[in-house]
Order: structure tokens, then sequence, then C-alpha cells
């Protein structure tokens, strides 16, 4: 069944069964790897995108039930204002070690300071703590988190 | 510095590399890499005492500096990345000596060549792991870097007719002050590649470090920002099949019958393949293949493990402690010192199996011709790789081409190949590549798990409650003797014992004891921080009983028994410093200390610990002080030790696999549960100025934390806690 979905703006039609999670059409059918694979049970995150905004676990989100919402996965968050100031912190606060979570640790972050430019620590608690890390980066995500909210206040 | 052209230089690299394995008696020897460049290969005087390294060179190759004729700078990578800063640290120590900048370089993995890149700490095995990528790079990586200097000198000073005395080095080109010209390496690489390999080049001191010691910026992130990173699990070879598979749920097992029906009718299966003891679904995408998976109908063979639990497994290592092992290490004599002490303890400690849970699920993408094999992964032991592909194959080494990619963690898994192995197996199946791709449940299911220890420790105090006897005997498996069969000798290796021997503290008589017990029907492996993982636990532990025993304070205690560790003393005093140690803490919380000496560094931490009246344990803040020698690059030391912390913490709140039937019980993160951020401590970490040799940084905080944690809940609640995971029912109030 052709199922079209738009992905960083752009329309891409597909041919799978409604019912497959949409990590898999990301990364498989449409070769954006960026999305990673960690659970697929939504327990840990690493497949975070945002759908309208909202972050959302791809590896349970049936392909089906995305219709024509705009889904915006890490190899665009940058283009929105969040997503490039929290990129910008990860790396000036050097909270990547192995990396394979961060992807999924950003994009929560994102939708976090997209919706709650200045959060508090249990904000940050609450919106994070579905995405495992297990180089433990936790301290610096948090540091980064509040750095890009800094520059949120500064700057819109 | 870009790290764009990783997996393909691979073979690239492997070939000049092997062009140019020089001179059997010299440590350092020029060649003419390709296109006019100087290529400089480095040797370590190492015996690696078997029949590939006995062929032809005495001295074997470890690494490479290449610097082409259009200036690029190109540092070979013996050690992978895998989230532990190698591939800045390293780079580090080379363009140090070398004076270029870090944004000069560019990055190659090594491909997979035992001969040229074997970790001389590691047997001659070409492996990433028990922290000391930069211990084993100090001294000739930085003499790699120098004598490549010194012979850019050399070049520069020949042409312009001056004494080399008179020229200098800086961000990667030769000058000379006096004239004011200038050459980029680049420029010299040819005439530098025709110049006699000098002997006996100096090094710099190391208060003229420009680059080492100063907290340089990781050289492999901004990929991992983006999304344009490639992991093992990110491969994308044209025509790819995506595979998952099922294998025996017991170890050992077989496959008895599949009906594939269903599963072959799913939309995108492509195939299913059955091995002896696994099955595994081919599709065209992730989605379809573990649709497919879920629809197959198996039936297994359990095979003899059918009943295996873990307390028969206790059962079996309680009872090897019984007799005696192979003696790791003796000082005086325990028995009569024992004897003639005023109080004596005893204890028995446990540590259960876990699971390394890295975040990116083992995979392996393979593809299998008639004429030879092509592997992509993500591997700390790459030559042991592509000897896996090889035997599954049968084809000779050279027709099996490995590209490695980063490491979504590693910890200990990733130097194992029995993933490749698999991955294999199921490609000889398939026409053309496929990726097979474990779930988390098989990663979880069939890993190989850091094993099961069982301690029987004691102590003799004598009449101030100081130990005058400290004996110690302990059972499980050991990794060394499968993995690295040489360095298993005498019924002891290097690694199950670090930790329960050669303490920090002065013990007049100690006899300590190692009993190797294969438990059957669960395989081990190495898991971030090693044999220490145990022994620290059970030895800080151990000491923090002999110390309230003796009703004293723990680091004042601890602290009389290091007058001949100086080292040691000064992490404990500056941790008990930041720490706040004596300051009084709210009702229900505790402190906890814990020090070592391992990886060739001294740590030590302490943990504030919080236990609800439910028996919750909540760790608030760890405080570490750590001297590592020559911090080569501070914020990675920093960054190191706030991961190992939660993975360490992680292991003792949560950690423990567990069997039923001979089956893992365990299968995701809902039963296997990993540190989250709103659980995560403050991690405060102070680093001792030191010049000593560097010691190792990966994995040292993994092991220090666990006792900081337990002790600290002694602190606070009065109980001593001598198995793992922490288990809250027995910290209940009341």
């Amino acid at each position: 069944m052709a199922t079209t979905i738009k992905v960083n703006g752009v329309d891409r039609t597909v041919d799978v069964d409604g019912d497959t999670p949409l990590l898999w059409v990301l990364r498989d059918v449409l070769g954006m790897t960026g999305t990673k694979f960690g659970c697929g049970m939504a327990l840990c995150g690493a497949c975070t995108v945002h759908v309208d905004g909202v972050a959302i676990r791809s590896c349970i989100t049936p392909i089906d039930s995305v219709g024509s919402s705009a889904i915006t996965t890490i190899e665009a968050i940058g283009a929105t204002a969040a997503g490039a100031k929290v990129q910008k912190a990860w790396l000036d606060r050097e909270v990547v070690q192995c990396g394979y979570c961060q992807s999924g640790q950003i994009m929560s972050a994102s939708a976090l300071l997209a919706s709650n430019p200045h959060p508090s620590d249990s904000d940050i608690d609450a919106a994070m703590s579905g995405n495992i890390c297990r180089c433990g980066t936790y301290v610096r995500i948090r540091e980064a988190i509040k750095q890009a909210a800094q520059t949120t206040g500064q700057g819109g | 510095m870009s790290l764009d052209s990783l997996s393909s230089q691979a073979v690239c690299a492997e070939q000049s590399a092997e062009a140019n394995i020089l001179s059997r008696r010299t440590f350092l020897k020029a060649g003419a890499a390709g296109g006019g460049g100087l290529l400089l290969s480095l040797s370590l005087p190492f015996a690696k005492g078997d029949a590939a390294a006995a062929d032809a060179d005495g001295f074997v190759p470890n690494a490479f500096i290449r610097i082409e004729g259009n200036g690029q700078i190109v540092l070979t990578m013996p050690y992978v990345e895998m989230g532990q800063g190698t591939y800045t640290a390293i780079p580090m120590l080379i363009a140090e000596e070398l004076e270029v900048d870090l944004i000069q370089v560019r990055l190659e993995h090594a491909p997979p060549n035992e001969r040229l890149y074997g970790n001389p700490l590691l047997g001659g095995v070409q492996a990433t792991g028990n922290s000391n990528a930069v211990r084993a790079s100090w001294q000739p990586l930085r003499e790699a870097g120098a004598t490549a200097r010194t012979m850019l000198i050399s070049a520069a000073a020949r042409r312009w007719n001056v004494d080399p005395a008179s020229c200098r080095t800086q961000s990667g080109e030769v000058l000379h002050a006096p004239t004011g010209k200038r050459f980029k390496y680049g420029e010299l690489a040819a005439d530098a590649a025709r110049i006699p390999v000098p002997n006996n080049v100096a090094l710099k001191r190391p208060q003229d470090f420009k680059l080492i010691g100063t907290p340089a910026k990781r050289l492999d992130t901004a990929g991992k920002v983006n999304g344009t990173a490639v992991y093992g699990i990110d491969v994308r070879p044209p025509g790819v099949k995506i595979a998952t598979l099922a294998q025996s749920p017991v170890f050992g097992g077989r496959v008895k019958s599949v009906d594939d029906a269903v599963a072959k009718a799913v939309k995108g299966v492509r195939q299913i393949v059955r091995l002896d003891d696994a099955v595994a679904v081919v599709a065209d995408h992730m989605g379809a293949a573990k649709k497919g998976l879920a629809a197959l109908k198996i039936e297994w063979d359990d095979g003899p493990h059918a009943r295996l639990d873990v307390p028969a497994i206790a059962a079996q290592l309680d009872k090897a402690t019984l007799n005696p092992g192979a003696v790791a290490q003796n000082i005086g004599d325990v028995g009569s010192a024992m004897a003639r002490a005023v109080t004596k303890v005893e204890a028995i400690y446990q540590v259960p199996f876990l699971a390394h849970a890295t975040m990116e699920p083992m995979n392996c993408t393979v593809h299998v011709r008639n004429d030879g094999c092509e592997v992509w992964v993500g591997s700390q032991a790459l030559a042991r790789a592509q000897a896996a592909a090889a035997k599954v194959t049968g084809l000779p080494l050279d027709k099996v081409v490995v590209h490695n990619h980063l490491i979504g963690g590693g910890f200990g898994r990733r130097l194992e190949s029995d993933g490749v192995a698999r991955a294999v197996e199921i490609a000889k199946h398939v026409d053309g590549p496929v990726k097979v791709v474990w779930t988390r449940e098989e990663d979880i299911q069939h890993d190989m798990y850091r094993p099961y220890w069982f301690d029987r420790i004691s102590a003799g105090l004598d009449a101030n409650g100081m130990p005058v006897a400290w004996n110690n005997r302990f059972a499980g498996s050991s990794i060394i003797a499968r993995y690295l069969p040489p360095a298993f000798n005498n019924g002891l290796d290097p690694d199950s014992t670090e930790g329960a021997i050669d303490l920090v503290y002065a013990l007049p008589n100690l006899h300590v004891e190692y009993v190797r017990v294969e438990p059957p029907g669960i395989p081990t492996a190495f898991w971030r921080s090693v044999g220490p993982s145990h022994n620290v636990f059970v030895t800080e532990s151990f000491i923090d009983e002999l110390a309230a025993t003796a009703k004293q304070d723990p680091v004042a205690y601890r602290r009389a028994l290091l007058d001949k560790t100086p080292r040691a003393k000064a992490v404990l005093d500056l941790a008990a410093e930041k720490a706040g140690w004596g300051q009084p803490l709210a009702r229900g919380f505790g402190r906890g200390v814990s020090l070592q000496f391992v990886f060739a560094t001294y740590m030590a931490q302490i943990a504030e610990v919080e236990v609800s009246r439910d028996g919750a344990v909540r760790v608030h803040r760890v405080v570490c002080a750590v001297d590592c020698g020559i911090p080569v690059n501070p914020d990675t030391i920093r960054a190191q030790i706030q991961s190992a912390v939660m993975f360490g913490i992680t292991a003792a709140l949560h950690g423990e696999i567990t069997l039923k039937d001979g089956r893992v019980e365990q299968s995701n993160f809902h039963d296997y549960q990993i540190l989250r951020l709103n659980e995560a401590p403050a991690v405060e970490v102070h680093i001792v100025e030191s010049r000593e040799a560097p010691g190792g940084m990966g994995e040292a905080g993994t092991s220090c934390i666990v006792p900081a944690v337990t002790n600290a809940i002694f602190a606070a609640t009065g109980k001593r806690l001598r198995k793992l995971p922490i288990d809250p029912a027995q910290l209940k109030a009341g």
C-alpha cells in the first residue's frame, strides 16, 4: 500500500504495510539513518523524531497513523531555532561520547525548548528521562540544555 | 580534521601499510608514500609469539603517520572510537611532537592487521579495551611524531643549506627564523622520505607541552549531532537487505522445526534462513523482518542447559571457593597472623551476570561472494572480526575485507566477534549484501556476560582494630583464558585478579587465591572495568567493614594504611576535602568512600546517597579525585569519569541477568534498566597534577563508584550489602 508522508518538508511515498513503524521507513526505506534504533518499545528514545513539533518515538509509530503531519528528523532539526541552539550547546559542552543516542537526545531537547524556552530542572527531567544514554552523558545534557535555554532567552 | 573517508580508506591504508613493513631492527623507518609523500611506520619491539608475527619481522609496525605531497596529514588510528575520546587523545600525542594543529590532521581507522596494529598491552591482539590506548601509545606515538618532525627539519635545512638547529617547527611548517623562510610539511614530504631515520630523538619536556594537558575539543563529534555519523548499523551497500534473527533461547540449543508459512507471506519478507541454532528473516526493511520473525513458529531443542538457573551457578562457585585456588599474591604469613588476631571478620560477596546493553544493538552487514567476503561492522577488535568471517566462509584472510565504523557503545561487547560469525553464517545463504540487526531482545538475551563472581574473604584485626591478616579467595570465569590463552598461566590471568591484589593498603599478611570456574550454558566476556568491576567492590566494601568493626572513620582508617602509597593518599585526601567528608547530612543520607589503583590510575570517590523509607536508593552527588598521571585531555578525563560513574550506578542499582530454564529472563530496557537522567547524580571530578606516565581512564570510574554507593548505604542505614544489585527490600525502614 503506497503511503505518502512529509519528512523534513518533502513528500515521500513508500510502499510498505500500514503498521510498519516510521523508524524503519526512515532508516531502511528512505535511507535517513540519523534516527536510531535502540529498543523497538519506546523505552529508550533513540528513535525520537518530531511530528508537528511534538517529540514521538518512531519505533512504535505506525506509518499509517502519521497522515499529513510534518515529520522532522535529526537531519533537519538544525534548521529550527531551538534545534540549532541545542546542537551548538551539545558541541560547546562536549556532551557526546559514542553518540548513538544523541540524535534522540537532541530531538527531545529541541522539542522541550521549542515549547518551553526556560525549563526548570524538573521540566528537563520530565522531557529527557525517556532517553537513555548508556555512556551516561546526563550531567552534560542537563548543562547543554541550560546553555541552549539561555541563548534562546537572549535571541529567541 | 575530517573523518569523511573513514571506512573507504581501510583497504588503501592496509595496502600502503603492508608495503612499508620495514627493517627488522629499526623502530622507525621512512618510506615513500604514494604520491611522493613521507610515510613513517612505527614499530614496537614486541614479540607477539605467534606464527603470524614470526614470519618476517622481529619488530612489527603498529601505527602510521602519513604526510602526503599535497600537505594532507593522515593519522591512522590503531584504536577505535567508541565514545571514550581516543580519536582525540591519540592524535594529541602525535600532534604534540609533530608540531601540527589538530585541525590539520585527518584520521583513518586502521585496517585489520595484527602485525601492524596489535595492541602491545593486550598481547598483540588488535583490540581496544582495558583502558590502555593512551598507555600503549604514550611513548611510541610521541616518538613517531618527534621522529617525523626531526626528518622534516633535516629536509628543510638541506634545502636552505642551514644548520638544522637554526630551524624550528610550528603548525605544520618548518621555519628558519634568521631568514624568515618557511616550508609547509607537504612541500618537504618527498625529501624527508629519503632521509635516514634518526635514532633517539628527543621528546619534549612536559613543561613544554602545548597540546597535551589542554582540554582539546573532540574530533569526532560534529557528525554525531546532526545525524551524519555512520555507525555499523547505518551502512547501506547498494541492494542491501535487512535481516533479523531468533537464536536458540537456551545457549547450546538447536532448531527442531520451523513453520515459516505465515512469515513468508509478510509484505517485504524475502527469505527465511534456517541455521542449526538460529533462524533469520531477510526482508526489504527491518519492520518487515521483525514482523516476519514474530510470525515464525519455531520449536527448539533446548539441549543440555534446559534447566540451568543462576542459583545453581552460584552454588557451583560457592563450592569452588571451599578448595584451594591458584595463588595470585602472598605476602607474609596469613595463617599465623590470623591465629594471633584479636578480631576476625568474614564475609561472602557476590556479583551478578551483567549484559552490556550498548545503545547500538549488535549488527553486522556482510556480502559473501564466491571469491570474497565484505564485512561492515563497528568492532573493538577488527582483526578478530576478519578472522571470524574467514573461518565461517572458509576464505583466506586476504579475501575478507572489513570496513570498521564508529561504535555505538562498546564496553567490551564489541571485542567479541560472535555477531560477525553469525551474520556471515546468514549471509552465506543470501544473494547480495545483508545487514543483520539484532532486536534489543536478542541483543540482551544473547550477549556474552560479565561473569558472576563469588568471593569468600576474611581478615584479622589487631587490638587497635587494624588489619594484620587479609585472606581472599574468589571464583568465576576467566575471560582471558578464552580470549587470550597465552596470558592465562598457572591458573591465573592479569584481569581476573586486578583490584584484588597489589592493593594500595599496607597489609603485612595477605593471601589471595583465584579459582577459575567456567559455568556451563552462559558465555562470558569483558565488561567495562573488567576484573576490577568485582574485585574493587569486594575489597573496598570489606575494608569498610573492617573500619566499622574497628569503630573508626572509613576515610581515616584507609588513610592510616597508605603511608607507602602517597598518590593513593593524595586522591583520598582530595576527595574527602572536596566532598566535605565529616560534614553533617540529613536523616536518611549517607556518605561512602572507595579508593583504588587499577588501570594504572589512582582514584577515590565519595558518594552521597539517600535511602528512602521504602528502601529506594538515590545517589545525589559523587566527588571523584583522580591521579591518572599526565592528563592528556582533561575534559575527556572528566567526561569518562562522569560516564563511568553512571555505568557503575546502573549496575549497582539495576544490573542483573538471571536465567530460568536456561533462558535469560531480561529482554529490554523495562527489565534491564539503565540509569536515566532524572536519577543521575551530580558528578564532580578533581584531577591531580602529575607528570607520571598516563594511566587508563575509560573504566576506572565504574569499579570505583559501586562500593562508594554501598558504603554510603551502610553509613545511612547500618546495612551492609554484600550482593549486587542493591535490593531495596533489604533497606526498608523498620
